[in-house]
């Protein structure tokens, strides 16, 4: 065998390793697939007294099944024989005479964590590393090996949907919370503890009684309908269709994919009838893309200096402190620094919860107001408000101080990197580093690459981009780089859309119609309108500003943070009417223009291919991600509108 | 020890010395050690874990907070590799932690220490009565149901009153003294009144708040921030109306009702920490280090527990003489302020034919100490007493001064509880 090795030990235990061949993590390949039947061949002709199934690679258990094997469900005959090659393995698994145990350490995903539930036991180490889940959903499909059947069993119904209906991960300790796996263990008794279950043989853990009730043929009905309208608040069926089978598929098949009829909304046909999983299949590729921009060269960060302590700054800052780095953070005093300590704080009491990683970020963020930092820092980012002469001005200064190789790098949006570029002594140290706010939530960051920015810095800064958790995208150093650009014509179309008598509500239901996550007259009052304005003059020629705009604008009513702007805010959220029905046209009219300033910025070379505008626009705007991106949408599209984009797109 | 290698002081930071509002403050001791060790450790020629050692000094830590030198040194990214201990001697733990780097130093063992002291004393635990203790125990063992009900009846509400951790710190264990009773012991043995307890507690605040509007603690004071965003970037237990007026208003605290020791006339219950860098000459040499100041000697005395706020007198006396100083060739004196009645307690032992004489061993009185060279910018009445703090604080503060003020030399000395004085002796370079 290639992949899975046994062996046989003198207490009659086995182990069954996986180290899949020729790659560097585990996945569950058809042939790994097949060579797992082989293996249960093996064993049935000598039942072991227990099987340990356990990861021959170091860096994880099983990250899932074969993303390059997706191709397959292009057709309905592949998607149908991809489910039931995993389908039939591991119920095989789950029928061995013999106990078995899936020792889990590192991740366990998707097909893998599927396998792990078809053993009679889990012992998961718990270490940081140690993740398990079924993201499935995320790729527009659903858990086709038994883990709509076998999750609900052991966690509960309510439990399991949320982790299926979701995607989401838990570890160790909450999995053992959940029922998910029998023991969570420090990596130093992994071995007597698999041992240990598989010798003991503890009687499965069974539900309380009310869980177990969820699980009767009227129970799961209950559960599904609730199941249902929680998944309808955040996706429409039409545009995300996994969902829905999911729940179907646990309400009344527990959770055999294989068995609804081709014309039931949720078979396999179904699904892969609509581009959503294909699409969504494209943007997981697309991450790795942008994560792999991150591996060249070899820099290591450990030191973060950021100056300006403003929205931005501060949040790229608590951002780095949180993803493990030593950050130092400048402002002018104590006071402009207050308040982005105390939104770290906040960030990292979220994200950590552990009162002791907790206090070891918040030791990580260090407040420095005469700017120390820059000396020691492999990393410099500029954040202070956006003029160039006092972007130059600190640049200068931080050139003299800061390490010979370390980056230098502006947040700018609005400030061409020439300019701030010519007071450094050594032009090609300066490139940008472009976050998007809210930092926390936005993956993507742009690395502006000047004129005069040398190769080297870039691959640098995209490798800092990465050690920080969030997506490089390099993108040419011209006004709006990629992101704010191709989203101004389209936030220019819906002020234009309101000016003339449409209601905000109606233009961002189109949006949302669309596949939007949020609606360009919502999204423009939580990043402010007069950020709007400054942003879209910026951007070339002028036409006449939108008038509700400018309006607003002049009154104060800037948007979120001052609690009004198209919408009145209330504790954090617009006050929306009813849209109305959305006139016919109204959602290209929004993307179209989109779609052509994508194009130009394609044809002026802002990235480097057709994919990348795709990226920056799904994980920069959150552009429908189910559609693939505006180009790869606008080329399925036969009939696309306005394809040529004669003259500027007319920006505030 | 003059004759030894030098002890330098590379520089020194502190946090703002924050007043116990009767509740747990927003800091822990590590907290406030980290945040102002990094700060300092930041603004350094050399990385965190260049440092030999770390120590420091701290009479209260928490229970969390064991070994809280190791805590904050591996807070402060000193790194594993560096050791870090923690030292005790009651108010001058921060003074014996620069005693201990010294040590350490003198004896080849460390070139270059962080040292410095700390304590969040409105972190101070209470605890449970000896008679709840055993109540429990008995409750924990109990085994069955009649054994439970018999001590339910045998609970007592008073059971529940908690004792005040910070009040056991501050008795004495020998002698059963609040530490303000010791100070009334000194007022009634040099005839110190009331009024004249008041009016130096007023004039500490009022050349605190001048120091303050000055600028002249922005030198040693770094800021620091709590998790609701809010920054500290002052001492906060000095007063505007701390006027000996005011403060003669205040009730007795000690000896109720018919003593002179008040909350006013007393130093603050306040959380705090400080660090010093020392180094050696090679170190200095080595690593291109700018000094700013030297420790000179050090000197350690024990006196009566009943008495311990005259300790400064006795420490700082045989470092005068071994240098053939009078007590107005030091440029400042920083006499740290446990009480109003304990730092006139200590000048008038100095001016007194009698004292000096037969519990000195001098042949005659050694003067008065110029106001204008004690506590120039106030001290621990105005600003606070983290006991753990204060020993290193006004080592860093008499350099300071000198900085400012073009002296030369200056005397750091503190009393501490349990009947002993430290003195140190800084001189600029």
């Amino acid at each position: 065998m290639r992949h899975w090795t046994i062996t046989r030990e003198a207490d009659g235990l086995a182990t069954l390793a996986l180290d899949r061949a020729g790659a560097s993590t585990n996945t569950l390949s058809a042939a790994v697939l097949a060579e797992l039947g082989e293996a249960l061949d093996a064993l049935d002709r000598d039942p072991p007294k227990g099987l340990i199934v356990r990861s021959g690679k170091a860096n994880g258990f099983i990250a899932g099944a074969d993303v390059d094997e997706f191709g397959e469900i292009a057709t309905e005959e592949g998607a149908i024989a991809l489910v039931r090659r995993g389908w039939d393995t591991f119920e095989r698994l789950a029928a061995v005479g013999y106990p078995t145990l899936a020792l889990i350490r590192g991740f366990c995903l998707g097909g893998g964590l599927e396998l792990a539930l078809a053993c009679r036991y889990r012992v998961a180490v718990d270490e940081p590393g140690t993740r398990l889940g079924l993201p499935e959903v995320l790729l527009g499909i659903v858990p086709g090996w038994g883990g709509i059947k076998r999750l609900p069993r052991l966690a509960g119904a309510p439990a399991a949907l949320d982790l299926l209906l979701t995607g989401k991960t838990v570890d160790a300790k909450r999995a053992r919370r959940l029922g998910i796996v029998d023991e969570a263990v420090p990596v130093r008794i992994m071995e007597p503890t698999a041992r240990g279950v598989l010798k003991a043989l503890p009687a499965p853990r069974r539900l309380p009684f009310l869980q177990r009730l969820a699980l009767t043929p009227i129970g799961r009905r209950v559960v599904a309908a609730q199941a249902r309208r929680q998944v309808a608040r955040r996706a429409r069926r039409e545009h995300y269709p996994a969902p829905y089978a999911i729940v179907e598929l646990f309400a009344k098949h527990d959770g055999n994919a294989l068995a609804p009829a081709p014309s039931d909304p949720a078979s396999i046909a179904t699904l892969v009838r609509t581009p959503t999983a294909e699409n969504l299949i494209r943007v997981f590729r697309l991450q790795e893309r942008l994560k792999s921009l991150g591996k060249e060269g070899s820099f290591a960060v450990r030191h973060v200096h950021v100056v300006g302590a403003g929205t931005m700054g501060g949040d790229i800052a608590a951002w780095c402190a949180l993803r493990g780095l030593t950050v130092t953070l400048q402002d002018q005093d104590a006071q402009r620094l207050a308040p982005a300590m105390g939104r770290a704080a906040k960030l990292f009491e979220k994200r950590l919860r552990d009162a002791r990683r907790v206090r070891d970020a918040r030791d990580r963020l260090i407040p420095d107001p005469a700017g120390h930092g820059v000396a020691r820092a492999d990393v410099v980012v500029e954040a202070i408000f956006e003029n160039a002469d006092a972007k130059r001005a600190l640049f200068a200064d931080v050139e003299r101080r800061a390490k010979p190789a370390a980056i230098l790098a502006t947040n700018t949006s609005s400030i061409p990197l020439e300019d701030i570029a010519g007071a450094l002594a050594d032009p090609s140290r300066l490139c940008g580093i472009h976050f998007f706010n809210p930092v926390a939530q936005m993956m993507l960051v742009e690395v502006v690459v000047g004129r005069q920015t040398r190769r080297e810095v870039v691959a640098d800064a995209a490798a800092f981009v990465r050690a920080i958790d969030k997506l490089p995208l390099p993108v040419k150093s011209a006004p709006g780089f990629l992101v704010n650009r191709i989203l101004a014509p389209y936030m220019m179309a819906a002020f234009r859309a309101v000016d003339e008598g449409i209601a905000p509500e109606t233009v961002d239901e189109a949006a949302l119609a669309f596949g939007m996550p949020m609606g360009p007259v919502e999204l423009a009052d939580t990043v402010g309108l007069d950020i709007a304005v400054a942003v879209g003059k910026l951007l070339g020629p002028r036409a006449e500003p939108p008038r509700k705009l400018m309006a607003l604008v002049e009154a104060g009513h800037v948007g979120k943070k001052a609690g009004r702007g198209f919408y009145a805010w209330k504790d954090g959220k617009p006050v929306k009417q009813a849209s109305g029905a959305v006139p016919a046209g109204l959602a290209d009219r929004l993307v179209d223009p989109f779609v052509a300033e994508a194009r130009a910025a394609l044809a002026e070379g802002i990235v480097e291919d057709a994919d990348l505008v795709d990226a920056g626009a799904i994980f920069g705007t959150g552009f429908a991600p189910f559609r693939g991106g505006p180009l790869h949408y606008a080329a399925r599209r036969q009939d696309v509108a306005g394809p040529a984009r004669t003259e500027p797109v007319p920006v505030v | 020890m003059a004759e030894h290698e030098p002890i330098y002081i590379v520089d020194g930071a502190r946090t703002p010395f924050l007043k116990s509002r009767n509740r747990p403050g927003p800091f822990a001791a590590s907290d406030l050690a980290a945040d102002a060790g990094r700060a300092l450790l930041l603004r350094q020629r050399f990385a965190p874990s260049d440092v030999d050692e770390v120590i420091l000094g701290c009479a209260a830590p928490s229970v969390d907070e064991v070994n809280i030198g190791r805590v904050a040194a591996l807070r402060m990214g000193c790194g594993d590799k560096v050791p870090a201990w923690t030292v005790m001697r009651n108010c001058a733990s921060g003074m014996q932690a620069l005693d201990s780097a010294i040590a350490d130093i003198r004896a080849g063992k460390s070139e270059l220490v962080l040292a410095g002291g700390v304590d969040a004393l409105s972190r101070a635990p209470l605890l449970y009565s000896e008679a709840m203790v055993h109540w429990l125990s008995s409750w924990y063992a109990a085994k069955s149901l009649g054994q439970r009900a018999a001590l339910v009846a045998r609970f007592r509400p008073a059971f529940l009153a908690p004792v005040i951790g910070l009040m056991k710190g501050l008795t004495d264990p020998m002698v059963g003294l609040l530490m303000g009773q010791t100070a009334e012991n000194l007022a009634y043995r040099f005839g110190i009144t009331r009024e004249q307890m008041d009016a130096y507690a007023a004039r500490s605040h009022a050349r605190t708040l001048a120091a303050q509007k000055a600028g002249h603690y922005d030198a040693e004071v770094v800021p620091v921030y709590d998790r609701a965003g809010k920054v500290y970037t002052a001492d906060d237990g000095v007063r505007e109306d701390s006027t000996p007026a005011n403060l003669a208003k205040l009730r007795p605290f000690f000896d109720r009702k018919y003593g002179n020791v008040t909350a006013g006339n007393s130093s603050q219950v306040t959380d705090g920490g400080v660090w010093l860098v020392l180094a050696s000459q090679r170190a200095v040499d080595e690593r291109g280090l700018v000094p700013r100041g030297r420790i000179v000697d050090a000197q350690w005395a024990g006196l009566d527990p009943a008495q311990m706020g005259l300790g400064p007198v006795h420490a700082a006396t045989p470092i005068l003489r071994r240098h053939g100083l009078a007590l107005n060739d030091l440029d400042c004196w920083e006499l740290n302020e446990a009480f109003a009645a304990q730092v006139l307690a200590c000048l008038r032992a100095w001016e007194s034919d009698d004292y000096c004489r037969s519990e000195l061993g001098l042949p005659g009185a050694l003067g008065a100490i110029d106001e204008d060279r004690l506590n120039v910018d106030g001290g621990a009445i105005a600003i606070g007493h983290p006991v753990g703090a204060s020993g290193a604080r006004i080592v860093l503060h008499v350099l300071n001064v000198l900085e400012r003020t073009g002296g030369q030399r200056g005397m750091a000395a503190i009393c501490i509880g349990g009947g002993l004085g430290g003195a140190m002796l800084v001189e600029r370079v």
